[in-house]
């Protein structure tokens, strides 16, 4: 599957009332951590059926930063059943992301 | 398999080494414990790096990893937990696996030191952080706080009154070390409060940092309440696994002079964990390159 963009929005629909355990990847374009991540993320995006990845910026979604307490990036959240079950902030190679997703 | 050299770090520094070793067409292996660029990667817009006006932290650090790539260094990402000296080779052991090479540069760096607090882990990015240029973007409208008195202080507190509403900045000593250019402009914000002769020495949370206890010298401890707090309390070598070996000064730093050679033969260091004067990119590249054309003599004479 493909990174999903969400936002205010679509955070409810796409994040909350998931049936799949999502990770959530806050990002910004000025941040240098964040962009090495980004293809971690989209690899683990591709190959995983039983993981929804989506994606913040945390720039345009300030709101939504806020809300989850969000205040280092990157920082990677992982929801079950609506709910923040487990959450990274910094780097983490590949290996470590899908610890943090239990693959 | 022996490697030629074997890089420790994918710093500036490191990959600056592994670039000459290639050229030198020797094979090398670069070990990286987290991701590669190091420091630099925080840094939002380089200034004073020769050729280039501007250019990010990233893109720099990227540009780099793919030089090296390209000239067909072997990177990989294993934290180095040993180093040991068997006569002509040596063994590299990662959390993984045992490499065995000619030589090794050890290009490991630096962390922020940290306070020491009892929370101080578990509050990082909730409210903690040591890196204002990465971090100070959550604050804005909010109060925070910088501990610390040196340059990095200084310009975490600067870059922070733009954004925050109120920056306290604190100091265990009566005046700064930095700059005095950045100090004038400190002194002209309106809303930076200094204070003076005091630690920090408790971190109040419930979930995120809510307060943090300020203890003046004097005794007298006041509760400041802030959302954030930025640590800038300066950095230490990351040498700790090579001790044992390596000859390290008071503070960590391993001893070498201009030449990078350290106490062990066929072992050198380049970048930020060496001692010397000034730790800026372009001497971490300049000692990736002595350091890596020491080991390539090295290798030619034996």
């Amino acid at each position: 599957m493909k990174v999903v963009e969400v936002h205010k929005d679509s955070f409810e629909e796409e994040v909350l009332k998931s049936d799949k355990k999502v990770l959530v990847d806050f990002n910004a374009e000025w941040c240098g951590p964040c962009k090495m991540l980004k293809p971690i993320i989209e690899e683990i995006a591709d190959k995983t059926e039983e993981v929804k990845v989506v994606s913040i910026n945390v720039d345009d979604e300030e709101e939504l930063a806020e809300q989850f307490s969000v205040f280092s990036i990157p920082c990677l959240v992982v929801f079950e059943n609506g709910k923040e079950t487990k959450r990274n902030v910094g780097f983490l190679s590949k290996e470590d992301v899908e610890k943090l997703i239990g693959e | 398999m022996i490697y030629d050299i074997i890089v420790i770090g994918a710093g500036p520094s490191g990959l600056t080494a592994a670039i000459y070793g290639k050229r030198a067409n020797k094979n090398v292996l670069v070990l990286e414990a987290k991701t590669y660029g190091g420091q630099i990667i925080n840094t939002l817009d380089i200034e004073n790096y020769p050729v280039e006006e501007h250019i990010s932290g990233f893109e720099f650090a990227t540009k780099l990893y793919n030089q090296v790539k390209n000239l067909g260094a072997e990177i990989v990402f294993e934290k180095v937990v040993e180093i040991k000296n068997i006569g002509s080779e040596k063994e590299v052991i990662t959390t993984k696996n045992t490499y065995k090479a000619k030589t090794v540069i050890i290009a490991t760096g630096s962390e922020n030191r940290k306070l020491g607090l009892e929370n101080e882990e578990e509050l990082v990015g909730k409210g903690l952080s040591y890196c204002a240029t990465c971090d100070g973007a959550f604050y804005k409208k909010k109060k925070v706080a910088v501990v610390g008195g040196g340059n990095t202080a200084l310009e975490d507190a600067l870059y922070l009154a733009d954004v925050a509403e109120k920056v306290y900045l604190i100091h265990r000593r009566d005046s700064f070390r930095g700059e005095e250019s950045t100090i004038d402009q400190l002194k002209e914000k309106e809303n930076i409060e200094f204070i003076y002769n005091s630690n920090v020495t408790k971190l109040n949370a419930n979930e995120r940092l809510e307060s943090i206890e300020v203890t003046n010298n004097d005794g007298t401890i006041q509760t400041i309440p802030v959302n954030g707090l930025f640590v800038a309390v300066g950095r230490i070598p990351e040498n700790e696994n090579f001790k044992q070996l390596i000859q390290v000064d008071d503070s960590g730093y391993i001893v070498a002079g201009e030449d990078c050679h350290t106490n062990v033969e066929g072992i050198y260091v380049a970048g930020d964990n060496r001692t010397k004067e000034v730790r800026q990119l372009v001497t971490a590249t300049s000692d990736g390159a002595v350091a890596a054309t020491a080991a390539i003599k090295y290798i030619n004479n034996h």
